[in-house]
């Protein structure tokens, strides 16, 4: 249970901060672009990506639009909103004051 | 935004997953292209549909998807039997409408504050008191020296304001010469400040206006006339109008909403008090007295010691007072002063339409209510039947986990639906019908005036009332619904019988409303039709009243010289002079002393009248003579038989004489003429006297007349074809007499039973609406429960039951139900009938008709309901029902 929440948790963080360095993503790209900063250590689960996408878009963190692609078919794709940047430096903070713990217990052993 | 995004979602389902479907397979088709297996990719990905569930339940509001889901199903629920929703929904509106409308009248009319500061801490004072006729009576009078003095008594802890009612008055405005009416109020200079009300022009009255008479002509127009009458002109003030021989100038415009607080009748005009006459009388009692509590004041304790104090100042000034018991016998003075001094509630102002009309009002709301509930009725045997027929989806929908409460939504959005339906139609039929009730109440010189806003009062009673009906139609299905049991539903139904037993009971209740409406109905249209038909004893045919006034007063020889000019134009048949008409709104009545004793308890009422008069009318004498020329009063009189009677009992009248008071000059009976009614259609026969127009003082000199009204009887049919010119010829005689009413002596008996023809009119309108829903709402119950039993009646004609045995097992429940229904109707009936007894006329509840009537209407609706479900019934054929099985 705990690991989800954490998973749950870093992939909210992880999307945010993709599309604080390039707006505009699909769905596709956003994992993509998560696999790649992460030298494919880090891989989204495929499953939850678009839940996660939906929460966050209701919550306000993120904005969807529709575009047209050179290929004719359309791609729905997400940028941040004001209150996304705000959820990210929070996010950030909250990463950093657990990892920062985690590393302490583990010394501390 | 995201709640917003969810609800609009929700509205949008089909589409959204179209979206979210697209793309995800939008996303699979990108992992394709960049280099990936199309199968593992998939593979990774996982099931398509599960994703968009999960998406889909994070982007929609789910309580409004199902909540719209259900009102879906609903909509098609009723689509599906739209017939009955179409009857279902009309009768509703009906019965919505016809509650929302009584709401409205009732609520302007007895209810709604006035639109003052202060309305809830309002008051009025009147005394209770045995009247001259041994019944008890409220008088709410007030004179203004008593006034005066209560006012400085109490005027620490409370405000006294005079406020008269309003008078249809003759005024002249300074432009043209001609007469026109308008409603008059005289009040107290505290008024205006006390209820906090600021002028729209000018200025209002002010307590520095009660100086006394002509010393403050000023005039204070309401908001209402100001605007029809003189369409808002910015330059009235300073304009004059005259009243008699008073001229007051125009000094303002009161608020716009303000038009008094006689609720029912609009001011015009406001006058300072002190410039009647009356009011420096200590003897005549002519204006309506309220108490204003100053502000914190609280009414519960301060009303009783406020109400000792003012008993005490009152009975100390009518002690004192020299001219208020001139003249009185020993037994009236005691009754005169032993009253007792009440204060009632008048913040939604006091009128003389709320004292008529409580009654028949709350009749008509109590009507209305009994209408809406069987046509509440009638819909939730609908809803009882189609959940029954349900029970097995019901049942399914348990098994397959839906929740209680889905259940009980689902069914309540279906009665929802059904009242938001009606509640629209009701409105507008409400908006219709209240407005409507209203213009009936027009008697010609002073029809009922009331502001009938739809405002939120009107709003919260209507959401109330849908809420409540929702329930009632609803709540009994969906709990019957949600408790079915899955496993006994399934198998083919537990208790075939409980829903009729509910309907049974329905069908009771339901004939029990009927016929409470019914007998009421019965009971004012009886009423009403014997008030029409009461023999009046004279004629009103084509009869034309010309209300005639001359400002000073005029000798009776130019009156007659008028009536003499009236006769020459062509058109008029005969004229005749009488000093007010029968059944109009003057009634006077005078001591009565024989051979000199003192006066008699019972007074006697009186007309003046000219010779040609009782010819004119065409009420016969029954003995003696008819007044000739010369005579003159006092002098020569005509008695009615009741007046003979009560007067000369077993004597004959013809020769004796009476006065009018102790000490008065005689006047011989030279004839008698039977009993006509003389100022209400409903009271007993009165004793009654006609004495000469002529009248002359101790000195045998003619006595001027101020007013008087010429009777003509016409050719034409409709006499007011006449009005205008015979207006003029009166105007052009220069002789000081100008006509300020013309009416027809058939308008003034119409005017007397308008109240009885619109409860009579509207009571029978109510008692149709409620016989055709009861017949349908059985009808509906019967034919249900012949489908219902189709398989038990197969049985029973299988093994040999008679026709008469099948008809008597179909109808046999039905007509307990409707005898145990309608005893309880009647005996409602007889208890709501004894608290509105004032209002019937020569008819008792306790009459054999009265109760014959509805029994029978009842009966015919119920043949006739009874018999498509009795044929259905007759008509099965076992061989089908047996097979089918």
């Amino acid at each position: 249970m705990a690991k989800t929440v954490a998973l749950q948790g870093s992939l909210d963080l992880l999307v945010l901060k993709m599309l604080s360095r390039r707006p505009r993503l699909h769905g596709y790209a956003i994992m993509a672009a998560i696999a790649n900063t992460s030298g494919e250590v880090l891989r989204a689960e495929e499953g939850s990506l678009y839940p996660a996408l939906y929460r966050m878009e209701e919550a306000g963190w993120i904005r969807a639009e529709w575009i047209k692609k050179d290929t004719g078919r359309r791609a729905r794709i997400y940028e941040l909103t004001a209150a996304g940047k705000k959820q990210l430096g929070a996010e950030e903070s909250r990463w950093e004051s657990v990892s920062l713990a985690i590393n302490r217990v583990l010394r501390e052993a | 935004m995201s709640v917003w995004s969810r609800i609009s979602n929700a509205v949008r389902g089909g589409r959204l997953n179209r979206e979210i479907e697209e793309e995800l397979q939008a996303h699979i088709e990108e992992a394709i292209a960049s280099g990936r297996d199309p199968d593992e990719a998939r593979r990774t990905f996982g099931s398509i549909l599960r994703q968009r569930e999960a998406g889909h339940s994070i982007r929609v509001a789910g309580w409004l998807e199902s909540l719209l889901a259900d009102v879906r199903f609903g909509w098609r629920q009723l689509w599906l039997n739209r017939v009955t929703s179409a009857a279902a929904v009309l009768s509703l509106a009906l019965g919505i409408g016809s509650c929302v409308a009584a709401f409205r009248l009732i609520d302007a009319l007895l209810w709604r504050p006035l639109p003052i500061s202060g309305a809830s801490r309002l008051f009025v004072l009147s005394r209770k008191l045995i009247g001259p006729e041994g019944k008890p009576i409220e008088d709410r009078y007030w004179a203004t020296p008593d006034f005066k003095l209560m006012r400085d008594a109490v005027k620490d802890q409370a405000d006294l304001i005079a406020i008269s009612e309003a008078d249809r008055t003759d005024i002249t405005l300074s432009t043209d010469d001609d007469m026109e009416k308008a409603n008059v109020v005289y009040v107290s200079g505290n008024m205006f400040p006390l209820f906090g009300l600021e002028p729209a022009l000018g200025r209002l009255l002010a307590p520095a206006d009660d100086r006394g008479r002509s010393l403050a002509p000023y005039a204070v127009l309401s908001w209402d006339y100001w605007n029809h009458r003189f369409g808002r002109d910015p330059h009235i003030l300073g304009r004059s109008l005259h009243i008699g021989d008073q001229t007051f100038e125009i000094i303002g415009v009161g608020p716009r909403d303000f038009t008094g607080t006689e609720t029912g009748t609009v001011t015009d005009i406001f006058l300072p008090l002190s410039m009647n006459g009356l009011a420096t009388q200590d003897n005549v009692t002519w204006h309506h007295t309220f108490l204003m509590l100053k502000p914190g004041v609280s009414p519960a304790t301060a009303l009783k010691p406020l109400r000792q104090h003012l008993s005490a100042v009152s009975r100390t000034f009518e002690l004192e007072c020299s001219t208020c018991l001139r003249g009185m016998t020993p037994a009236s003075i005691d009754r005169y002063l032993n009253k007792k001094l009440v204060i009632n509630p008048a913040g939604a102002g006091i009128s003389d339409l709320q004292k008529d009309y409580r009654r028949s009002l709350g009749i008509l709301g109590l009507l209305a209510a009994l209408v809406l509930l069987i046509a509440c009725v009638n819909v939730a045997n609908m809803m009882t039947a189609q959940a029954a027929a349900r029970s097995q989806e019901m049942a399914l929908r348990i098994s397959i986990g839906a929740g209680r409460r889905r259940l009980v939504q689902l069914i309540l959005s279906q009665s929802a639906l059904l009242a938001l339906f009606a509640s629209v139609l009701g409105a507008f039929f409400a908006a219709w019908s209240a407005p409507f009730v209203l213009s009936l109440i027009n008697p010609p010189d002073n029809p009922a005036r009331l502001a009938l806003p739809a405002d939120w009062r009107v709003l919260l009673f209507g959401f109330g009332l849908i809420i409540l009906i929702v329930l009632i139609l609803g709540l009994i299905p969906a709990l019957r619904a949600s408790a079915v049991r899955p496993v006994t539903a399934l198998k083919g139904g537990e208790d075939p019988h409980s829903p009729r037993r509910l309907m049974r009971g329905a069908i009771a209740l339901q004939i029990a409303f009927c016929v409470l409406v019914l007998f009421l109905s019965s009971l004012f249209v009886a009423s009403f039709q014997r008030l029409e038909n009461r023999p009046l004893g004279f004629s009103t045919d084509r009869l034309l009243l010309l209300e005639t006034v001359a400002g000073k007063g005029q000798l009776p020889v130019v009156w007659n010289q008028t009536a003499e000019a009236l006769r020459a134009v062509p058109g008029v048949n005969s004229v005749a002079i009488s000093g007010w008409p029968l059944l109009g709104r003057i009634m006077i009545n005078s001591d009565i002393s024989i051979n000199g004793a003192p006066p008699s308890p019972t007074s006697a009422f009186f007309l003046n009248v000219s010779p040609g008069w009782f010819s004119t009318m065409k009420i016969p004498l029954v003995s003696g003579r008819n007044f000739r020329p010369q005579d003159a009063s006092p002098g020569a009189a005509i008695v009615n038989e009741t007046f003979a009677k009560t007067f000369f009992p077993g004597q004959d009248p013809i020769g004796r004489t009476f006065e009018r008071g102790a000490n008065q000059p005689l006047n011989t009976i030279v004839g008698v003429t039977p009993d006509v009614p003389y100022h209400d259609l409903r009271e007993p026969s009165r004793a009654v006297f006609y004495v000469p127009f002529d009248e002359i003082d101790d000195k045998s000199a003619p006595r001027a007349v101020g007013f008087v009204t010429f009777v003509l009887h016409t050719d034409a049919r409709n006499p007011l074809a006449l009005a205008n010119s015979l207006r003029q010829l009166i105007a052009q005689r220069n002789n000081g007499l100008r006509v300020s009413n013309i009416t027809t002596q058939l308008d003034l008996v119409r005017d007397q039973t308008i109240r009885e023809r619109l409860i009579a009119m509207l009571a029978a309108f109510f008692a149709a609406v409620a016989l055709l829903l009861a017949g349908i709402g059985l009808y509906a119950v019967l034919n249900y429960s012949v489908l219902q039993r189709r398989r038990e009646i197969g049985i029973r004609m299988a093994i040999g039951s008679t026709r008469a045995g099948i008809v008597r097992i179909v109808t046999f429940e039905a007509f307990l139900m409707i005898a145990l229904g309608g005893c309880a109707g009647v005996a409602l009936g007889f208890g709501a009938a004894r608290s509105v007894e004032s209002l019937f006329y020569q008819v008792k509840a306790t009459d054999a008709d009265m109760i014959a009537l509805p029994a029978c209407a009842i009966l015919l609706t119920t043949l006739v309901a009874t018999l498509p479900a009795v044929l259905r019934a007759l008509r099965t054929d076992p061989t089908e029902i047996l097979r089918a099985e």
